[in-house]
């Protein structure tokens, strides 16, 4: 793995994003930092996924720069598919290979695109799954483990290509309220661990014990930032201020 | 009954050739079609504008050509054309252009029941286009595919029998040779019945036996 500058790992400037007549990002500049941690929260539709899932292009975007680890995003192909390998994502619905078990799922990265050793990955694979507590589940197919199982399984396959940042959109939405907590705790342990995190959630009190910053993001504006004690406390926004009241009465 | 079991006794080595014909013809001809049908799948579904095009374009000119006409085009233009193929060839390169075109169809059909969240999946781990299309979506697409494949090579199973009408000596072309010998034709007919159903009775277990292996894997 290749250290390099020692400026921002993800620098977006200026970043515009249409869906037809919506404007989805307006004029987005964020830098995050080598081993920090970002929660973006803000209402439905605020443009919270499309920023995430435009650090690794799943989302091109419209105009502005995109820079990770001081490149530019690649438009396509393998230059693309390189930069990708090293900013691995979790997504709502797992999306774990329907057709392979836990233990292929997190082999085939490493496997495929870097090109390994199997017997080494497989070692390595087994020891991420140890990690978030489902070793006993590898040789099963993900249609037979529960949701936060699956979740779990999908940060190891996302881990195992050993990334430089990983991407987190809304990874506990779609779990039961009982399962939230697994996932959280892996998440919480990796932030621990120095990972470089952005994570999309509606989880607060993650927010506010695994964050090193806060973003409230509302009609893709990046409205409010702040470290998480500061923003929970004291929003300065009014629209910061009417979403935390919604979601914090419960 | 003594005369039905005769005819297909008497004329062994007739009915012997004919159908090993058809195995032949059956065997090259589908695997070449499933290869070059999920080929042209991928090409349908590929992010290149000119590939869609491509496979746009071949699929509206195989699939609605009568197939009678492409076995004539080869058969009896090709030789104008330098395309000097012997009969069988042209049959199996006949079948082949036509069935794929089908089978393109019923692969892209199943690639749409992938959903996208298993692409964008192993995209974001790296992956290119064709490991994203080979590892990850074909398999997952074969997998809901295995009926609707299967009724395509049975047809084209048939359709092996118009090889007969352009020198091809295969189940097809029975008919005309023991009508020659003075065979009973009904007695003939029936044999080939028989032999297609008995032809046709391992792809059903085949599709039977897919479809349970892969029926858990959901």
């Amino acid at each position: 793995m290749t250290t390099s500058t020692g400026g921002p790992l993800i620098a977006m400037d200026q970043v515009n994003k249409h869906f037809g007549p919506l404007h989805v990002l307006r004029d987005v500049d964020l830098n995050v930092d080598r081993g920090e941690v970002v929660v973006v929260i803000g209402p439905s539709g605020s443009g919270k996924s499309t920023l995430c899932r435009s650090i690794n292009r799943l989302e091109p975007i419209d105009s502005g720069e995109i820079r990770f680890d001081g490149t530019p995003l690649p438009a396509e192909g393998r230059a693309l598919a390189r930069l990708r390998s090293e900013v691995g994502m979790v997504f709502q619905s797992f999306n774990l290979f329907a057709h392979k078990t836990v233990l292929e799922n997190v082999t085939l990265g490493p496997v495929k695109v870097r090109k390994e050793k199997t017997a080494v990955v497989r070692e390595r694979a087994m020891d991420l799954l140890e990690r978030v507590g489902i070793a006993n589940q590898a040789d099963k197919l993900p249609a037979q483990l529960s949701g936060g199982q699956q979740q779990r399984a999908a940060i190891a396959r996302a881990l195992a290509m050993q990334p430089k940042a990983m991407l987190f959109d809304e990874p506990t939405s779609a779990l039961d309220p009982e399962m939230v907590g697994e996932v959280l705790d892996v998440m919480t342990g990796l932030a621990a661990d120095g990972m470089t995190m952005i994570v999309v959630t509606h989880e607060m009190g993650f927010a506010r014990h695994a964050a090193n910053r806060v973003i409230f993001m509302a009609d893709g504006q990046l409205v409010e930032q702040a470290p998480p004690a500061e923003f929970f406390a004291n929003p300065r926004t009014e629209r910061a201020r009417d979403f935390l009241s919604k979601v914090l009465t419960h | 009954m003594n005369t039905f079991l005769h005819t297909l006794t008497d004329n062994g080595e007739l009915f012997w050739r004919g159908f090993k014909t058809t195995i032949e013809l059956f065997l090259i001809s589908a695997i070449g079609s499933l290869v070059l049908g999920t080929l042209l799948a991928a090409a349908r579904v590929s992010p290149v504008p000119i590939l869609r095009a491509v496979g746009m374009t071949y699929v509206q000119v195989l699939r609605n050509t009568p197939l009678t006409l492409i076995f004539a085009f080869l058969v009896f233009a090709g030789p104008k054309l330098d395309i000097g193929l012997e009969y069988f060839p042209s049959a199996c390169v006949a079948l082949i252009a036509y069935t794929s075109a089908f089978i393109c169809e019923v692969v892209r059909a199943g690639v749409n029941t992938v959903s996208p969240g298993q692409a964008e999946a192993a995209r974001a781990l790296g992956m290119t286009f064709p490991q994203v299309t080979g590892q990850i979506v074909l398999p997952q697409a074969f997998r809901s595919i295995v009926p609707p494949l299967m009724s395509v090579l049975i047809a084209m199973l048939k359709n092996t029998t118009i090889a007969a009408g352009f020198s091809v000596v295969e189940a097809g072309a029975i008919p005309q040779y023991m009508s020659e010998r003075g065979e009973n034709q009904f007695a003939t007919l029936i044999w080939i019945v028989i032999g297609f159903l008995l032809l046709i009775a391992p792809l059903v277990t085949l599709q039977r036996t897919l479809e349970r292996k892969w029926g858990v894997a959901r």
